[in-house]
Order: C-alpha cells, then structure tokens, then sequence
C-alpha cells in the first residue's frame, strides 16, 4: 500500500499526536538531569519538578512587597493590550477591507498604498510611536494594531474581491444598495475570514505584544520575563512561556469553535 | 409592440470583437432560448441585457425606457451556480428577494413577520417548504436552481435572465424543472432569456430559439470576427411553423363538420 494511502487509525492517531510533546519533554528532562548531577546549582536547565513548585508559588503567592499576585496582574495587562490592538485591527481591517474590495475608486486609492505600508517592518517603527505616543498603554496597543492592521486589511479586501461576483450581481437585481450589499452581503460573507486573519494575527500579534512590554512597561508577561532575565531565573521564564503558549493556543482554539458556531454555513476550510 | 429592444450591439474585450451586429427585438411575455458553441459569446449576451456591463457599440432598452446602466429591480438572473446567498437560509434567501431592496436590506417587526408568512408561503408553492431553515449547501443542485428562481421571482422582475440554469443538473431533474419553469412563467407571464447547450431543451421551452454563431470565420485568425445571431427560429408548436394553422383548416374543420 501506498504511504499516502495509508491514515493512521484513532488510537494511534491520538498516540502520534502525543509523542512529539512527550519526547520535548523527555528530551529536557534528561539534559536537566546530566546538567544538575555534574552541578547542583545550575540554572539553566531547571528540573521540571522546580519548574513545577515555581509555578505553583507563581499562581497562588502574592508578591512581598506589593502584595498582588503578580502572575495574574501581568496576565491580565498583557491580555488587555492585546485584546484592545487585536479588536482595532479587526475592526480597521474590516472597514478598510470591505472599502478597498467593494468600491474600484478605494481600490484605486488605497489598494497599492496599503501594500507599501505593510512592507515597513513594525519593530522599526516603536521608538517612533514611544516617542510619539509616551510609554504607557498607548503605544503597545498601536504597535500590535500597526502590526497587525496592513495583513488584515489586505487578506480581507482579498477575500472581499473573492465574493463570486454572481452574488453580488444577484444582489443588484433584488434592487440592493451598495450599502445594503455591503451590510447584508459582503460583510457576512467575511466575517468567517475575518476570523482567521486575527487568529493568523495573533502569533505577531504576541510578538509586538512582549517586544513592547519588554523594552518599556512596568507590568505584563513579557515585561516579566525579561525582568527576571537578569536573575537567570530560568523556572519562571519557563513558566511564563510555558502559560503565554497555553493562552495563545486558547485564543486560537475558542476563535475556531466560535466561527463553526456563528458560521454553519462556511462549513470547512476553518 | 417590442418589449425588449436590442440595437446594432457590438462588444469587443481588448480589442478582441465577440459580438457584432446583434439586433433583435422581443415581445413582452415571449420566452427566448439561446444556443451557439461555447465561447461565443451568449453569456456575453446576458450580461449585455442585464446591464451589467455596456456594449462597446449599440444598446439595449426594455419597456421603453433608456438602456441601464447597472443591474436592477426590472432584471432577474439566475447563474448556473452562485445563484443564491450561501450564508442565509433557504427561507433568508426567499424574504431577501423583498427586503433587499429596503434601506438597511431587512425587515422589522410586523413586516418581518408577514414577509416570512410569504415566503413560506412561496416555499410551499416551489416545493421546498420542508427544507425552510436549512441552509442552500445542504440542498441539492436541483433544489438550490428553484430556490434561485424563486427567489428571483418574488422581486417581480420584467424580464429573467437565465445562464444555463439546469446546465449542472442531472435528465430527471431538468425534466422537473421544466416543468416547473414553465407553470411559473405561465402564471407570471415574464419575458424571459435562456442560454442553454440543450437543443432539444432550447426548441421545448422557448417561444424562439436565437442561434448564435460567426457568420464570418478567417481561418487564419478565427478571432478577427465576432458572433451574431444567424438564426431565429419560431420554436412555438414544437418548432414547426404553421402546424396549427394547417391542423385548423385541414383536419380539425373536417372532423367537426
Ligand atoms: N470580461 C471579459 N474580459 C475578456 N474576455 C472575456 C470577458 N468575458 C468573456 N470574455 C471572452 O468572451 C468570449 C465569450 O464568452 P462567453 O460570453 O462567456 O461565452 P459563452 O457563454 O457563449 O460560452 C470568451 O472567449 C471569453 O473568453
Ligand atoms: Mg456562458
């Protein structure tokens, strides 16, 4: 039988997709092991059960001097920033996205516009917007929308010119207004890639997220880990990217389960 | 009185003629089939009439009126696929054909309510009632072409445009859907265009039957020339002219007498 012919059945399908994650962290465990044999009090490679108690003391201890939870107040600030610069760039994009792929006179100005724009490397630009916008929150939030919103805008007019252009003729003999077809047409019939643009966001989007908070921010993960950085303190680095990994693949899973539940009509291809 | 008139239309894409010279002109009510090779230039046609796009040359005006110059409320279309809106429900696309045309494209309230009271009720007259909340992927190709015309219909078009519509479906359903075509045009009295690749379907729908072809062909360049119509045949009584007539004064007076 042919190898492309040849599907893996569920147990063993469930068994292939655990291995991977088993054999990282097999792999880890021994180094950590050789490592702390020859030398007791080396960081760099903490023992998962250190990372384990670190987590634990993470989660639940509040910090000496502020008395706060640190870990959730990092969390928390860092989740709002991203949901406030994912939210604009969504929101943007899908203005921009349904102007450039409805109407040929956006197209025309704005269509090669936007690609230039997105061709400026966003990391480049931050000490523009520190100087420009302050420190604050300000700043972080428009470096993931200034991150993010050019790929946005430009898979979503995309897909707003992949509308078979049936429907929107269709549209037009049912008497619908430009408006009306952008409202009760095209913006549904988005709406699903919407979706997957911010979940195909998301991963730069953490990415300014913790270059940001790294370089200036008093609060938030990635603020966090390069604090600690300077300590080696490798367990709570660990954890930090260990717990920002898990949020991430949550928002990606929940934006999935949440367009098959608003979308039943889009079937695959999500 | 012609309803539809189509004046001297020429349409070339880049220089590249693929009509020329097309002239015809259409009784209200008449059903009009289209037939010719694939490629030359029916579809073309189509979206001439349908205003969706404007011949290089000539123009198209229907009741009268000066020609269009987009798609409206007097012309319905119905494609081959993508006819109706994949993202509302069979009933959705039924109340769209009427609400479309309203200022936000939708219904509140009471309206909403008798809007779905008619719909249901033209869904229970095409037949697909019992398929009200699902949405058109889920039907078959058949079921989705009727749900295409009945939603065309219930926006009152005066004349329907038709693109191969039955072109994907399999012989039994084409031969339901005749049927179905034809008492809802006998009950709506529309003028209609077909394009079709069916002959035999072409001469048992239409009223006429356009052919259309190159009536010029260089056989070094077979794309200097554009199409035209090259025939027009009276497919009424099954395409053979004056067969009444002649039953009238020969046969049918004898046997009454
Ligand atoms: N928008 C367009 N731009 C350029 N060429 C086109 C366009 N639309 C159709 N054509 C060309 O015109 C010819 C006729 O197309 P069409 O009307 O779709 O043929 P038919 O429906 O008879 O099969 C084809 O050769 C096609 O490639
Ligand atoms: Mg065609």
């Amino acid at each position: 039988m042919r190898l492309i012919n040849r599907k893996p059945g569920r147990p063993l399908a469930l068994f292939l997709a655990l291995l991977p994650f088993v054999v990282v962290f097999v792999a880890y465990a021994i180094g950590s092991d050789i490592r702390l044999a020859e030398n007791p009090s080396d960081k760099l490679l903490p023992a998962p059960s250190t990372i384990w108690d670190t987590a634990a003391r993470l989660i639940t201890e509040p910090d000496l001097r502020s008395g706060r939870i640190l870990f959730w107040h990092d969390t928390t600030a860092s989740l709002g920033r991203l949901a406030m610069g994912i939210g604009i760039s969504a929101l943007l994009g899908l203005v921009f996205g349904l102007l450039i792929g409805l109407l040929p006179i956006m197209r025309s100005f704005l269509a090669q516009f936007v690609a230039v724009l997105s061709m400026i490397p966003p990391l480049a630009l931050l000490p523009i917007l520190f100087i420009v916008f302050g420190l604050g929150e300000l700043s972080k939030v428009v470096l993931i929308v200034v991150g993010t919103l050019p790929f946005i805008i430009r898979d979503l007019s995309q897909r707003v010119l992949e509308i078979p252009q049936e429907l929107l003729i269709k549209a037009q003999t049912l008497g619908a207004s430009t408006w009306v077809i952008t409202l009760r047409v095209a913006i549904p019939q988005v709406l699903p890639r919407l979706i997957q643009a911010v979940r195909l966001s998301l991963g730069p989007a953490w990415l300014f997220l913790i270059a940001a908070e790294a370089i200036a921010s008093d609060l938030g993960l990635g603020y966090r880990i390069f604090l600690v950085r300077r300590f080696l303190a490798m367990d709570v680095i660990l954890t930090y990217v260990i717990w920002i990994t898990i949020l991430a693949f949550l928002m990606d899973w929940a934006l999935r389960t949440l367009s098959r539940r608003l979308f039943p009509w889009a079937e695959d291809g999500l | 009185m012609s309803f539809v008139t189509v004046t001297n239309i020429f349409q070339s894409y880049d220089g590249r003629p693929i009509l020329e010279r097309v002239n015809v002109s259409v009784d209200e009510s008449q059903f009009i089939s289209i037939v010719g090779a694939s490629g030359c230039g029916k579809s073309t046609f189509l979206r001439l009439l349908l205003a969706q796009e404007q011949p290089t040359r000539g123009d198209v005006q229907i009741a009268g009126a000066p020609p269009a110059r987009e798609p409206g409320l007097d012309r319905g279309v119905v494609f081959q696929k993508y006819s109706v809106f994949p993202h509302m429900t069979v009933r959705q696309n039924i109340v769209a054909g009427e609400s479309l045309r309203r200022g936000w494209g939708t219904f509140w309230g009471a309206e909403a309510k008798d809007a779905r009271k008619r719909a249901d009720a033209t869904l229970a007259r095409i037949g697909l009632d019992h398929v009200a909340d699902q949405y058109p992927a889920t039907l078959s190709g058949g079921m989705q072409q009727r749900l295409a015309i009945g939603q065309a219909l219930v926006a009152k078009p005066r004349v329907l445009l038709l693109d191969e519509p039955f072109g994907a479906l399999d012989p039994g359903t084409r031969l339901a859907m005749h049927d179905f075509l034809m008492e809802l045009r006998a009950e709506t009295g529309m003028t209609v265009f077909m394009v079709t690749h069916d002959l035999e379907e072409a001469f048992k729908l239409g009223d006429r039957v356009l052919v259309f072809d190159k009536p010029r062909w260089d056989p070094h360049d077979p794309s200097l020339y554009g199409a035209t119509i090259t025939y027009d045949f009276d497919a009424r009584d099954g395409g053979i002219p004056f067969q009444r007539l002649k039953e009238d004064t020969h046969v049918l007076h004898e046997t009454r007498s």
